[in-house]
């Protein structure tokens, strides 16, 4: 899909530029002190907030997985619901019939998601645009009736799912389950984001990129295409992988209903809304699928009662209406609000300001097209 | 006469009288309670393949709000807080957590769905928090041994497929059994159930066993597949849409095997009719609870006043549609496990309360359904009658059945 | 041989269904290049403005008249005011805003009529044809009219003027202004058509799956793998392709597998049939000019 290339190409300068720049490195450490704050309150619903903290970083992870696909490296997917499940099952069944630790799972998880995404990856090349996304589509639609299937149902719990142990914390953390929790979500975020950085300034990172922006010239510059698209296609489903793992470890229990189509959607939704081709939009995507549905619900709550309405107004038309109002203000998601902004700001200013970027030119990159840089 | 006195007590408006009676007790409060509210948590398919039950989460909404209007329960109000989980068990786990922990509430309240209410079952055990008259019909609600806090309310699925079973072998001799059945929770509870029922020699005699996912749009492969086994015993397992088209596709077929429809999709308003009556006549069903088309009840206390409810009360909501009725009886038995705490509303008394109704008749259940629980029995009800659709509404023959009893 | 003579006609009639919703796709495709991820929710709140007008006493036919007319000018209105602003917007967003209106269309029909499910009058007899219980009038119905719907389509796109202005609008917009196509009302006039079909469609597959806020959701999933088996691009490539879907399904379903991975498969199949003819059965591979 070209048009992806031209959709992300606003949001990628201050993306990428500022990828682990001290405002990031703050903004980690930021996430990493929240549940000190429970020092300095007694509200009783602390733990709960740490469990949505939870929610948002495993689904920021996902997104962080979808966003390497579709936004750096222009292969669609509807289906990512798919590898989220494949990594929650494998972290179930290792626990629950191996006997594996809850920490020792993540990277089998990584693993068997990386080799059925890279094996999916060999049919997505053949496939573009309107293609693939049926492909994926097929995908997500497939594995939940896959996870139901009788023949292996005394693994996977069948239609009824596996109930799971929430790992207890060591004593001498002093951390509640779900601190202890947020805390391992946020180290894997972490790692994940950070290698996804690294992985991005890499000659591997680079050829990924090109390939998006254009195929064709790609090849010809030597770049390997067949091999970088379904190696991404591997990378990307092992990162949603570990998020579903993770999320099999907090919310202790797995279940087909859990990994519907509407998953693999809110995936995508949380993408385009925190900005293709972003790192930090992946963790606004992260923060927007958990928040709105709740927004929505309190938004129909006060029309309710501010109104005196008759009818509940359905909160999932309002979820649809904030939707489309954040598109026509922001077609190219948060970040790429963002930047549109900063271009506003610095246009105004250029004729003072006219720094050269801190972005490294390479040969074969034309000004338009940045690079990422630390 | 013992019923109706008892249905009246449980009237709405004799709740605060009988209420009086526990005020001398000394007040004790658990969370969500205060001297004019208490707070009452709730998860439901508001949207999603499974929204058609939301009726009965909007029903009960409507009942609370006439409680409230009469003076709540004992000089409290009922604060009832329902969301919608979409039927996706990992928003069940969050919209719960944010319920009994940043919300507060003393109880949870008929969560709808058996892999969504799993999901926060051992959550909600831990926590020693109320998960009271779940609303699904798996068989494993009831173990208070194991889960104390957790107690189901409908009959099970396993006990309703056991009866029918037993049933079909009763009324046809060389029965060719064969099944439709939703690939889900339901499915299999009411699969396993029938196999108790049939035993192993009349397991033989099913001859398909015919499964749907719920994202199909027809089941009309699946019915002829059943027709061209020769089946001539059908034991129909299926969700209301695809229910109605189940009898309607075999209705055009012009195959007429001997029908059984399972509770879920009994309903007259929301199933037969749109099925087509002179589709559905000589159905058999198991019921428990009042089928308002009926017109035998017309005149029954308790169907007038829940038929004056749902006019004043929940009149954007269809009268005929079935979850009006289990939302309004479960609402209703809440109601009274409430006034039976008092001025003791802890969760453990709520509890305590839950397990100890006895012979307590509810409105709106057939007659002769009596509620019972103890300690060791966490299955309100147990008692089904079959009955038979003719014209347009359904007739009940023989004696209460319970699982029990067989 | 009767069974499947019977899963035959069976799968023929779910086919027709699929058929007619590949249609209302193909058609948003041909004009304006997308895929509407709302088209299934668009034809469900079309299928219940018809109910309600057949409810309040209108004849079947006039309901059914004026649903075709309101949801053409629905579909316009949603285009000239709703994606209006977003006509430069990149691909994803769009997608996003299909998204949105989905939600927006499916919990306004809860909201209005409720989550039960309602009988839909069919303008065609239950009746069997041959009396064995093979075809019914009904389903003999459905795949006339998704035949004809594809013929009127066919000519129009092939032979009318403002056909071809439509396709070319889609398929170069700047050429197409310069031979003075009006490309942005040609948009608005794909979607609107689009909605008419997808309103047809509705309404043939109500009588037969029921009328409920969820009909379409199922159904969109096979029209979209129906439309891009047989070509996206092309009405012919879609029905055809609507029809193999419905077939494989149900003799997969018979035959092969068992039911609770017939859809799996079936879609395991297209997606093997795409491997193979990259641009659907019927589609024509468009060469890339770099």
């Amino acid at each position: 899909m070209a048009a992806i290339g031209s959709m992300t190409a606003s949001a990628n300068g201050w993306a990428m530029k500022r990828g682990f720049g001290p405002v990031a490195i703050l903004f980690w450490i930021l996430l990493a002190l929240l549940p000190m704050l429970e020092l300095v309150t007694d509200d009783p619903s602390f733990d709960y907030y740490m469990f949505m903290g939870q929610s948002m970083l495993i689904y920021a992870i996902a997104v962080l997985g979808l966003n390497l696909l579709i936004g750096f490296n222009g292969q669609i997917s509807l289906g990512h619901s798919a590898f989220f499940a494949l990594g929650a099952y494998t972290a179930a069944i290792m626990m629950t019939f191996a006997g594996w630790p809850f920490w020792a799972t993540l990277p089998i998880a990584a693993a068997v998601c990386f080799g059925a995404g890279f094996l999916f990856g060999f049919p997505a090349l053949k496939l573009e645009g309107h293609y693939l996304a049926l492909a994926t589509f097929t995908l997500a639609i497939a594995v939940p009736q896959l996870l139901k299937y009788k023949p292996i149902a005394p693994w996977t719990g069948g239609v009824g799912g596996v109930l799971l142990e929430k790992p207890e914390p060591p004593e001498w953390l002093g951390l509640s389950v779900d601190q202890y929790l947020y805390y391992l979500c946020l180290i894997v975020a972490m790692l994940m984001f950070w290698l996804v950085f690294n992985l991005l300034r890499s000659r591997s990172g680079l050829a990924m990129m090109a390939i998006r922006d254009h195929t064709m010239a790609a090849g010809t510059m030597g770049v390997d295409t067949s091999m970088y698209k379904t190696v991404t296609f591997g990378i990307s489903a092992a990162i949603t992988g570990v998020a579903g793992s993770l999320s099999a470890i907090t919310i202790a229990y797995v279940a087909p209903d859990s990994f519907t189509l509407q998953l693999a959607i809110s995936f995508l939704v949380g993408l385009v809304v925190g900005g293709l081709a972003s790192l930090p939009g992946c963790l606004i995507g992260g923060a927007f699928i958990v928040l709105v549905q709740n927004s929505a619900q309190s938004i129909s709550d006060w029309m309710k009662t501010s109104f005196a309405l008759r009818y509940d107004v359905p909160a999932w038309a309002i979820y649809g209406v904030l939707l489309l109002l954040l598109m026509y203000v922001m077609p190219t998601g948060v970040m790429g609000g963002i930047t549109v902004l900063r271009h506003k700001i610095a246009g105004r200013r250029s004729t003072r300001v006219n720094a050269p970027s801190p972005t490294v030119v390479r040969p074969g990159k034309t000004a338009g097209e940045t690079t990422p840089a630390a | 006469m013992q019923i109706n006195r008892r249905t009246a007590l449980l009237g709405a408006a004799a709740i605060g009288v009988a209420g009086t009676r526990h005020a001398r007790a000394a007040k004790n409060y658990g969370p969500g309670v205060t001297d004019t509210e208490i707070k009452i948590g709730q998860t439901m398919p508001y949207s999603g393949n499974a929204s058609a039950y939301g009726v009965a989460g909007r029903t009960q909404a409507a009942f609370f709000r006439m409680i409230n209007d009469q003076g709540g329960i004992n000089g409290r109000k009922i604060n009832f807080i329902s969301l919608d989980d979409g039927y996706s068990p990992p928003k069940t786990v969050e919209l719960t957590r944010q319920l009994v922990e940043r919300d507060q509430v003393l109880l949870m309240f008929y969560s709808l769905g058996t892999q969504t209410n799993t999901a926060i079952h051992k959550y909600m055990n831990q926590k020693k928090v109320p998960q009271l008259f779940v609303a699904t019909g798996a068989s494993k609600w009831g173990n208070p041994k194991a889960y104390p806090w957790t107690m189901g309310w409908s009959p099970d699925y396993h006990t309703e497929g056991a009866i029918h079973a037993r049933a079909i072998l009763e009324a046809v001799p060389d029965a060719k059994i064969g099944i439709l059945r939703q690939n889900d929770d339901m499915g299999n509870d009411y699969l396993d159930g029938i196999k108790e029922g049939l035993g192993a020699d009349g397991w033989k005699r099913v001859v398909a066993d015919a499964t749907y996912e719920v994202t199909d749009p027809t089941v009309d492969s699946q019915i002829l597949q059943l027709r061209n086994a020769g089946v001539n015993a059908f034991l129909n397992v299926s969700t209301p849409k695809f229910a109605a088209q189940a009898i309607k596709k075999a209705a055009e077929i012009g195959w007429k095997p001997k029908h059984h429809l399972m509770s879920v999709s009994a309903s007259v308003g929301a199933v037969l009719r749109p099925a087509g009556f002179e589709n559905a006549q000589g159905i058999v069903t198991a019921q428990y609870a009042k089928d308002v088309s009926d017109p035998a009840w017309a005149n029954a206390p308790d169907y007038k006043e829940w038929k004056a409810f749902m006019d004043k009360w929940n009149p954007t909501i269809n009268p005929f549609e079935g979850s009006s009725v289990t939302g309004y009886a479960s609402a209703v038995t809440l109601v009274h496990v409430l006034t039976q705490c008092g001025d003791d509303l802890t969760r453990e008394n709520v509890m305590k309360q839950a397990a100890s109704m006895h012979q307590l008749a509810i409105p709106m259940l057939l007659p002769g359904i009596k509620l019972n629980t103890s300690p060791t029995d966490y299955y309100p009800i147990q008692s089904v009658q079959l009955a038979r659709f003719e014209t347009d509404h359904w007739v009940l023959f023989g004696e209460l059945q319970s699982r029990d009893v067989a | 041989m009767d069974f499947f003579v019977q899963q035959i006609a069976a799968g023929l009639t779910s086919g027709a269904i699929y058929a007619c919703v590949a249609l209302g796709l193909v058609m948003i495709y041909v004009s304006t290049d997308h895929i509407n991820f709302a088209q299934g929710e668009m034809a469900m709140f079309a299928t219940y403005l018809a109910w309600a007008m057949i409810d309040a006493g209108l004849p079947y036919w006039i309901a059914f008249g004026l649903t075709v007319a309101v949801a053409f000018a629905g579909g316009l209105f949603i285009q000239r005011v709703v994606l209006k602003p977003l006509e430069n917007a990149p691909v994803l967003a769009l997608v996003v805003c299909f998204i949105a209106l989905l939600s927006i269309f499916n919990a306004l029909a809860g909201m209005i009529w409720s989550y039960t499910i309602k009988q839909f009058p069919s303008p065609f007899p239950a009746r069997d044809v041959f009396g064995n219980g093979l075809v019914s009038v009904q389903q003999l119905g459905v795949v006339a009219v998704t035949l004809v719907m594809l013929g009127l389509l066919t000519v129009f796109f092939r032979y009318t003027t403002l056909g071809l202005a439509m396709r070319a609008a889609a398929q170069n917009a700047t050429s197409a202004r310069l031979m003075g196509v009006r490309v942005s009302w040609m948009l608005a006039l794909g979607w609107g058509l689009a909605a008419a079909i997808g309103a047809i469609a509705g309404m043939l597959v109500a009588p037969i799956v029921f009328l409920d806020p969820n009909m379409m959701t199922g159904i969109l999933v096979y029209g979209f793998a129906g439309a891009l088996v047989g070509g996206i691009g092309n009405p012919l490539g879609a029905v055809a392709g609507g029809f193999i879907v419905g077939v494989l399904e149900n003799l997969v379903g018979s035959y092969v597998i068992g039911n609770e991975l017939k859809l799996t498969f079936a879609l395991i199949v297209v997606v093997g049939v795409l491997l193979l003819k990259p641009a659907g059965i019927f589609g024509r591979v468009i060469v890339k000019r770099v």
